[in-house]
């Protein structure tokens, strides 16, 4: 009888890691689903939007201008954040706002990467806190799963202004 | 005939059963519990490679002390370095998120780590790119602190190498 019992625990935990494992395998190198919260990729994510990520881009280093990434937050490593990429390393952003008359150009340094998001008034991004190391992207946002009124891939950019043309 | 067939198509559903349990649970114990990585490169001498370019230090990755993202200061970590994502890096925390650094070498004398940044250094000061260079790091960009009493001199094994 306790033999059972205990066999029957062992045979259930033998599963839990397993498939744990498994999970964890899928949401480090393939992708998973998340839900975003928050204004400032609006109006293209709204807050409580369920979206699918994948992680093979960041592993390949195949994340380009325009793709909507996943990162950890820079100041606070337990949080992440969802913002568009604007600039790559290299690229010139135009970091004065518009009001300004003295236009101001910041490179962005090697091995890192230059976020805003697609709501400009309500985001805090690159503009605040500078570009962010390329490590601290964890995955790339590509479809939209929930509302299901807004299901399919994504919309380019509403700032297509925000690119450098060079 | 029928036998022979039997006894492949057991061993294929055998064979498949056991790799797909064992790679996945290798792959999340390396990723989230611990790895064994190779030392290279002269900046943490004396604490690492004392030996120069003749012998290169063995040593076991801790990621499940870094779960939850907190060092001390004096820790010895990995990171991924801010320069090149694809590179490894093996400094000492020297700072964390609040602390005034005296810099050595940076563009400020004085630098206050900011709110979930870290400030490292390497040992062997003047050879090793570390924040005296790229200034502080984002805590989320560590990989695992070294378990310093756990340093095995493992001899003989084929591993990651960790860049300097």
């Amino acid at each position: 009888m306790l033999r059972g019992v205990l066999g029957k625990t062992f045979r259930l935990v033998g599963y839990t890691i397993q498939y744990g494992c498994i999970a964890h395998c899928a949401f480090e190198y393939v992708g998973g689903v998340v839900m975003c919260s928050g204004p400032s990729m609006e109006p293209t994510i709204q807050n409580s939007d369920i979206v699918f990520a994948e992680n093979l881009s960041r592993h390949f280093y195949g994340i380009q201008r325009g793709d909507i990434v996943i990162a950890k937050s820079p100041s606070d490593p337990k949080s992440n954040i969802c913002k568009r990429v604007i600039g790559l390393e290299g690229d010139k952003i135009l970091t004065s706002s518009p009001s300004d008359f003295f236009k101001s150009h910041n490179y962005v340094p090697t091995g890192h990467v230059w976020l805003e998001g697609d709501n400009l008034q309500n985001s805090t991004d690159s503009r605040y806190y500078g570009p962010i190391p390329y490590g601290l992207i964890r995955g790339r946002i590509f479809f939209k799963i929930w509302p299901l009124s807004d299901f399919g891939f994504l919309r380019d950019s509403p700032n297509g202004h925000r690119f450098s043309d060079d | 005939m029928a036998q022979s067939q039997g006894w492949v198509r057991r061993y294929a559903k055998a064979f498949c059963k056991g790799f797909f349990v064992a790679v996945p649970v290798a792959v999340t114990f390396l990723d989230r519990v611990a790895c064994v990585a190779r030392v290279e490169g002269a900046s943490m001498q004396p604490s690492l490679n004392p030996g120069g370019s003749q012998s290169s230090d063995v040593v076991l990755l801790n990621h499940w002390k870094v779960r939850n993202f907190e060092v001390q200061r004096g820790d010895i970590v990995s990171l991924v370095s801010p320069k090149n994502p694809e590179q490894k890096i093996i400094k000492r925390v020297i700072a964390l998120e609040g602390d005034i650094v005296k810099t050595m070498g940076h563009k400020n004398r004085y630098v206050k780590v900011p709110r979930g940044h870290i400030w490292v250094e390497g040992d062997h000061h003047g050879h090793s790119f570390d924040s005296n260079s790229f200034g502080p790091c984002g805590t989320a960009q560590l990989l695992c602190p070294k378990d310093l009493d756990g340093i095995f001199v493992l001899v003989g094994l084929e591993m990651i190498t960790a860049a300097i």
